[in-house]
């Protein structure tokens, strides 16, 4: 027990939830942004899924073709392909106004598949798993007690904590942009009869918001792991959609979420390492239990945008 | 010029080329990749959908392939139909493969009129348990079952790899996978020599129980009415939460059916990889079959032909057997856009000068 | 008389939807600084034809001119660029937003968002169009009458010169009605040139310059209101005699308590109480109507003697058995008829229409488990006849018109024989044949004994057809009068929440 409460083990700790919790704020932030339009992108999973395989691909490649910044350039294509996904979730939600569940799934099983194949198609089959050299971490307090392992993060880490969630909110609630936004996801009509563009807003949208999906898998790929693995998402998509529901569309709450969620999984690697007498899987599956547990306190009684999962149509 | 979406239905006809004009969309968008893999798309087709059909042996693996489909298309059909968004198939079906191992591993001795429906009902048993909490979550809370059923997934495949790496590792090969089950428990083969088994015909009749449960009786109704307009359903009388909940249950009892006859039927043990995905195919397979019997009946044969088709490009061409799973997934796309002529007619026209 | 190109003229106006012609060859010329009506009845082309002026219908065929110069119209952008603002009769705003936020909303350029000069500005253009209202209030929280003049503002703020009102007097009580005419009157004043639908006679002899009557889907004739009278424009727009409501005696007065509600108390969706204690009587043979102005706990009342809304506190007793929080299959077994506000929402669209007749007592046709459908489809070929519905028991029920689809709901509670029935805007929607037919089908369940409550926006309707009137307002009973005794004022004042 001493270990647990050792402050080594608690400074390791917030280290690894801030890090653990980049990529789901990311995907988190992109989701938020479509529920708030009236979407639910169910391709999240996916496109975080692709984002994580096209980032590393492109980064391997262009590391391989001696490009210094092969890390960044890897991270564009990671958020071009994310921008695909989610305007092709726009043809259907949007456009063609399908089941916004299923056409969803189809975009995540779709990007699977893709990446699945693609990485066969590009790496071949190999026995050791092919990687790169990750991300740097930053250490602005290296000589600080505490602190300087804390902040030991990768620059993505501090952008999504420090820019991404106060740009978001600010963005949302402080802008036209944000107005128009949640105008669309409560009452399209009323957008309409505004003269704005109904369907340009939710693709608009659902583009930024498939970039961001792309950009927390990518993460992975790129800065936590240097590699890609088909394991590498395990579900933190679906993650991401509790937690939207959890944050009630809100993007700071959204952060608290995270990391929640970061921290309960930090914490079960900890746990691991400590020598219980429990199968490591009982601990991995921990974080989604905790999810579900969340759900079950705090998704009650929340109000859902007005037109939510509702495709718009002049009748 | 512009094109109008107008809500009209489709001539008969059309309805019923909707099948044929996905899947030839679905062709000649995949075509590329097949191209990317430096291999010739009219041979993918060949080995795709003629040549699991070219003998007795692989027409009967297309069925083989099918057998899990089935089960887990009629439980997202079902689920779906009902107004209840059961994506968890997976876990249930995790689950399912678990309970049937469990008994089976007990069944030494006992005779197979005993074993095999045990075998049968504890998969059945585990798959509906496995979907209580979700179902609950969903009928008292209002909680989103999107987001419970999937995330269960991962838990059902933890706790799967927890028993395999733990209690019920192999002691003889140290592999992570559970002991054979007791040679009574395992289903029966339907035609010697082949590995189709017992649970075709279980998938069978559970395909013609949704039939007959979604068109003759008055519980299909009602589930439907719950399903298309549960505000409608409530006012007429029908208790929603109660159908909501049994549709949801009988969901995941259908996929824990899965489980079992993956274990009894095809490998005799419980393994890490028991489904690379049927849980999510059965989403495919239950929007292909327009969510009724006759149609999740022949989308589950049709994605069985391309799964084995997709292990032949693969060896017969050296592309990827990943392609079979774009294939599916493009198509399930597909279908979504072409089901649309069912209820609209989509004009272009040009405007008439000013 | 006008030298001047009229604001907006529309020739030749062809609109088609599918295979219903909504629109054919109407010509219409709205001059500046007019209030012109657009007369007709429902369904008869006057939404259509406005919503293709404001740019949310493209027209099949035809040109429309605004200030003499031809112009293609794709989309309320354009519209408003014209400046024609139009007011929907759902009203196209945020509810969980500001009033300021929904005025500006798609006017502002630039990312950043002054919220505070926003206000402002706001407050401005209120106050010299002489429309009050409070900028930093939510939409949710005003009145119907006060979101209406958001709508209106919403306009005016983006320079409209033509402006579109879409039957804007059906959601309000007549004094709010007499405010809405003085505001237009000084806005027209001001240089506003002003499109009133309408399928009200009154309102048209009141407030317009001119009048286009449009009668399925063209154009009956245009007129100048001070030159025409009631009579000559109800031709117009029906084109045939009206129907009559046979006129009641009102005999059945000591008949007993069909349905009672004892100080009932229920909650709305946020957990408000929209029902605040009310008890209501309604006698076996009678009608008793409860007039409001919408979203004065109409909605919340009926659901709750639908089953679908629980009580919070009191008593609601069925030929004095006590129904308080049943099901609905319960109350419908107590003798209740529920014939819903939004017929539509309330039917399984996507089913047959046997389906949905035999829907609410499928018990009646399952045998062990199984349903029996050639039974479900003979009781529904009997009620079509009986009924007089154009469709076959197979036909999906969205397939039906709005007038057939209110006769099988009508066919469907009224076979069951009610002894009481809960009734919510039965005409809404509905065209003159359907209406009366309909309203005929209601009074003759009285004289067999029924009792009827009858919840209606309508005024009218309700003045025609009740033994008593009941007024809503906040969730409260206001009174309960007799018609011959009520005045439309003193309806009026007490929709309003003043107690006379």
């Amino acid at each position: 027990m001493e270990t647990v409460l050792s402050a080594t083990f608690l400074v390791g700790l917030i280290a690894a939830t801030l890090r653990v919790a980049t990529p789901l704020l990311y995907a988190t932030v992109g989701e938020l942004f479509t529920e708030r339009a009236g979407i639910l992108n169910l391709g999240i999973e996916g496109i975080m899924f692709l984002g994580a395989f096209i980032g590393f691909a492109v980064a391997a490649q262009a590391a391989a073709a001696g490009v210094g910044a092969y890390l960044w350039v890897g991270l564009a294509a990671a958020m071009g392909a994310g921008l695909l996904m989610g305007l092709l979730m726009g043809l259907f939600s949007v456009t063609l106004g399908v089941n916004q569940h299923v056409a969803g799934l189809g975009i995540t099983l779709l990007s699977i598949s893709l990446s699945l194949l693609g990485f066969r198609l590009v790496f071949g089959q190999q026995d050791v798993l092919p990687s790169i050299d990750p991300f740097n971490q930053l250490s602005p307090f290296a000589n600080v007690p505490m602190l300087g392992p804390i902040f030991n993060q990768y620059l993505l880490t501090y952008i999504a904590f420090l820019v991404l969630v106060p740009l978001s909110w600010w963005l949302l609630f402080r802008t036209s942009f944000g107005l128009q936004v949640r105008a669309v996801g409560e009452n399209p009509e009323a957008v309409d009869a505004a003269g704005l563009s109904v369907y340009g807003i939710r693709y608009f949208v659902l583009g930024l918001g498939g970039m961001l999906m792309a950009v927390g898998g990518a993460f992975l790929s790129l800065a936590q792991l240097g590699a890609f693995t088909p394991g590498i998402i395990a579900g933190r998509g679906w993650v991401c959609i509790a937690l939207v529901i959890f944050a009630r569309w809100h993007p700071i709450r959204a952060t608290w979420g995270a990391l929640l969620f970061g921290g309960v999984y930090a914490l079960q690697l900890r746990l691991q390492t400590l020598g219980f007498d429990l199968p490591f899987e009982l601990f991995l599956a921990l974080p989604y239990l905790v999810t579900i547990l969340a759900l079950a306190l705090a998704g009650r009684h929340v109000t859902y945008p007005g037109a939510y999962l509702k495709p718009y149509r002049r009748e | 010029m512009r094109v109008q979406i107008e809500r009209l239905p489709a001539p008969v006809w059309l309805r019923s080329l909707i099948p044929f004009i996905s899947i030839f969309l679905t062709f000649l968008l995949t075509v590329g990749l097949v191209l990317a893999a430096d291999a010739n798309p009219l041979a993918a087709t060949y080995y795709f959908l003629l040549d699991p059909l070219s003998s007795r042996v692989r027409l009967i693996e297309v069925l083989v392939k099918a057998t899990p489909l089935l089960l887990t298309g009629t439980a997202v059909a079902f689920a779906f139909a009902g107004g209840y968004w059961n994506i968890g198939a997976e876990g249930q079906l995790y689950m399912g493969a678990t309970a049937a191992t469990a008994v089976g591993l007990q069944m030494h001795g006992q005779p197979a009129w005993i074993a095999v429906p045990l075998v049968i009902v504890a998969g059945f048993a585990a798959g509906l348990l496995w979907a209580v909490v979700p179902a609950l979550m969903k009928v008292r809370l209002k909680i989103d079952e999107v987001v419970t059923t999937l995330l269960l997934n991962y838990v059902a495949i933890y706790f799967v790899s927890a028993l395999l790496n733990g209690p019920w590792r192999d002691p003889i090969s140290q592999w992570p996978q559970s002991p054979d089950i007791a040679p009574s428990a395992i289903f029966p083969k339907l035609i010697p020599r082949s590995r189709l088994h017992l649970g075709f015909l279980v998938a069978l009749g559970v395909v013609f129980i949704l039939w007959f449960v979604l068109t003759r009786t008055t519980f299909g109704v009602k589930m439907r009415a719950v399903g298309l307009n549960s505000a409608a359903a409530r006012f007429s009388g029908i208790g929603v939460e109660r159908t909501t909940f049994i549709v949801a249950l009988v969901s995941g009892g259908i996929a824990g059916l899965a489980g079992a006859s993956e274990v009894a039927g095809i490998h005799y043990h419980l393994i890490d990889a028991i489904s690379p995905g049927y849980g999510y195919t059965g989403i495919i397979i239950a929007t292909l079959g327009a969510l009724n019997a006759v149609g999740v009946a022949l989308a589950a044969i049709f994605i069985g032909l391309i799964d084995t088709g997709a292990q032949t490009v693969s060896r017969a061409l050296g592309v990827p057997a990943y392609l079979g799973d774009v294939i599916q997934a493009t198509l399930l796309l597909v279908t979504l856009a072409v089901l649309l002529l069912q209820r609209y007619r989509v004009t272009i026209r040009r405007r008439q000068p000013t | 008389m006008n030298q001047a190109p009229p604001v907006v003229a529309m020739r030749d106006i062809t609109k088609r939807f599918g295979d219903v012609v909504a629109n054919k060859a109407v010509d219409f010329t709205l001059r500046e600084r007019e209030i012109h009506a657009l007369l007709g009845e429902n369904g008869a082309g006057k939404t259509t034809l406005m919503r293709i002026l404001y740019g949310l219908y493209q027209e099949d065929a035809g040109q429309i001119w605004v200030r003499g110069e031809p112009v293609a119209i794709r989309s309320p952008r354009d519209a408003i660029a014209l400046g024609i603002g139009m007011v929907t009769q759902h009203f196209a705003l945020v509810p969980p937003m500001t009033v300021t936020e929904n005025v500006i909303l798609g006017t502002t350029d630039g990312l950043r968002l002054n919220l505070k000069a926003a206000h402002q500005k706001v407050a401005a253009a209120a106050e010299r169009f002489g429309l009050s209202i409070n900028p930093r209030a939510l939409v949710e929280d005003l009145s119907v009458g006060e979101q209406q003049r958001v709508e209106i503002l919403k306009a005016l703020y983006r320079h409209a010169e033509v402006l579109i009102l879409d039957e804007p007097t059906a959601v309000l009580v007549p004094q709010e009605v007499e405010q809405l005419f003085d505001s237009l009157r000084r806005l027209q004043e001001q240089g506003l040139s002003v499109v009133f639908i309408t399928h009200k006679l009154h309102e048209v002899m009141a407030i317009t310059n001119r009048v286009t009557v449009l009668r399925d889907g063209r154009v009956a004739g245009t007129v100048i209101t001070r030159e025409t009278d009631q009579a000559e424009l109800a031709r117009m727009m029906v084109g045939r005699a009206t129907f009559n409501i046979p006129e009641r005696e009102n005999g059945h007065q000591v008949a007993e308590r069909a349905l009672v509600l004892e100080e009932v108390t229920a909650l709305n969706n946020d957990g408000q109480p929209a029902l605040k204690r009310v008890s209501l009587t309604v006698r076996a043979g009678e009608v008793l109507g409860l007039a409001g102005v919408s979203g004065n706990g109409q909605a919340e009342l009926a659901e709750v003697l639908s089953g679908t809304r629980a009580v919070h506190r009191g008593r609601v007793l069925v030929h004095g058995r006590d129904v308080t929080n049943a099901n609905p299959d319960a109350i419908m077994a107590a003798g209740v008829g529920r014939i819903p506000e939004d017929g539509r929402a309330n039917v399984v669209s996507e089913m047959t229409v046997a389906q949905n007749i035999a829907l609410e007592h499928l018990g009646d046709f399952t045998r062990r488990g199984q349903l029996d459908r050639r039974q479900m489809r003979a009781y529904a070929q009997k009620l079509i006849d009986e009924y007089q519905i154009k469709a076959r028991p197979d036909d999906a029920i969205r397939t039906l018109s709005g007038g057939n689809l209110q006769k099988v709901i009508l066919a469907r509670v009224l076979a069951r024989h009610p002894r009481v029935l809960v009734v919510s805007q039965p005409s809404r929607g509905l065209d003159v044949g359907a209406t009366s037919y309909v309203r005929r089908r209601l009074l003759e369940q009285t004289d067999q004994g029924a009792g009827v409550l009858l919840i209606s926006e309508d005024l009218d309707e309700v003045l025609a057809l009740s033994d008593r009137i009941a007024v809503i307002y906040e969730g409260e009973i206001m009174g309960v009068l007799k018609p011959a005794e009520a005045t439309v004022e003193q309806l009026g004042l007490l929709m309003a929440g003043v107690q006379a």
